[in-house]
């Protein structure tokens, strides 16, 4: 597993509380991780905090899986 | 109560009559400002009365990019936090609906409601984020009970509150409010002017018997912006001497 897919992990667990097992790569925010539009809108904030990335919001909201988010994050961090 | 030691505020229209008071009250309960308004020369001016540690933010409200980055430059000059936003700023262009020019239309739009749902869209992150915020919007008596010759100022402070409903409940998880304050008729320089038959009609209206004071209205700014009044979330106080009772 990269160390991207951790540290999306990581902060996917600790915002939306939910079980570390739960979150595969395939995972949906919304379907299955209960996440609703506010909790989507932080995750991206969180993820633009911890890897320096900016996150324009017509391609956060192409980000609907934790393997979504892997991917955005390694083809644009510095 | 009400202490704001620590806080920091955004204050659109702060050297007007009622935002100079909304100002004076938040920095006496403790908050420190960042003063906005068009005119940079009175909003200085301001400033150096109120003494203290307060940042005077210029900004020209029927300008999108201006506004668009009045929320960062005052989260800047307020190192790095803002906990209370007050959109008081507000113009009016009266005319009756026959006769209103669309000019006079989107000026009051634009600057009573699209200015402020611009400064939200930008607080609501910072605020989010903190897991703490306060946004108070000044609307107006005349929002909800409407006005002969203000279709474009009564629409856009219903406007306001329409739309502070909606902020207020996507984001009461997160410990933010958004409120309203709708004054009636407070004592100002155009009210000061009137003719004494107009100014004795006006009363009648009013049970207070008398017109309302930008104190009045500062303190429940200072309510609504208070930790205590943190379960008040959505709401209009009206503070209009009884004059409508909603």
């Amino acid at each position: 597993m990269s160390e991207t897919a951790d540290r999306v992990k990581k902060i996917v667990v600790e915002h939306l509380g939910v079980e570390a097992d739960k979150v595969t790569e395939d995972a949906s925010f919304i379907d299955d991780l209960g996440a609703d539009s506010l909790d989507i809108v932080e995750l991206v904030m969180a993820f633009e905090e911890e890897f320096g990335v900016e996150i324009p919001d017509d391609a956060a909201e192409k980000i609907t899986t934790v393997k979504d988010a892997i991917t955005y994050i390694d083809e644009h961090k510095g | 109560m009400f202490d704001l030691t620590g806080r920091t505020a955004l204050v659109t229209g702060a050297s007007g009559g009622i935002g100079s008071a909304i100002a004076r009250a938040l920095a006496g309960q403790g908050a420190r400002l960042a003063l906005s308004g068009s005119n940079a020369e009175k909003l200085e001016g301001f400033r150096a009365t109120l003494g203290g540690d307060h940042v005077a933010v210029p900004c020209d409200l029927s300008d999108a990019a201006q506004v668009d980055a009045l929320v960062p430059q005052a989260v800047q000059a307020l190192g790095g936090r803002l906990d209370i936003l007050v959109n008081n700023a507000g113009v009016t262009r009266d005319n009756l609906v026959m006769r209103m020019k669309d000019d006079e239309w989107d000026q009051v739009i634009r600057v009573n409601l699209e200015a402020a749902f611009r400064l939200v869209r930008a607080a609501a992150k910072p605020m989010m984020k903190a897991r703490y915020g306060r946004v108070i919007s000044v609307t107006s008596v005349v929002g909800q009970t409407g006005n002969p010759g203000q279709a474009n100022y009564a629409a856009s402070k219903a406007g306001l509150v329409g739309m502070s409903k909606a902020l207020a409940q996507e984001l009461a998880s997160r410990n933010v409010t958004v409120n309203c304050v709708a004054p009636g008729f407070i004592r100002s320089a155009m009210t000061d002017v009137l003719p004494e038959a107009q100014r004795t009609a006006l009363l009648t209206r009013i049970p207070a018997g008398d017109l309302g004071t930008g104190e009045d209205i500062g303190a429940a700014v200072v309510y609504l912006a208070s930790r205590e009044a943190g379960y008040v979330t959505g709401q209009t106080l009206h503070v209009n001497g009884g004059m409508a009772m909603v």
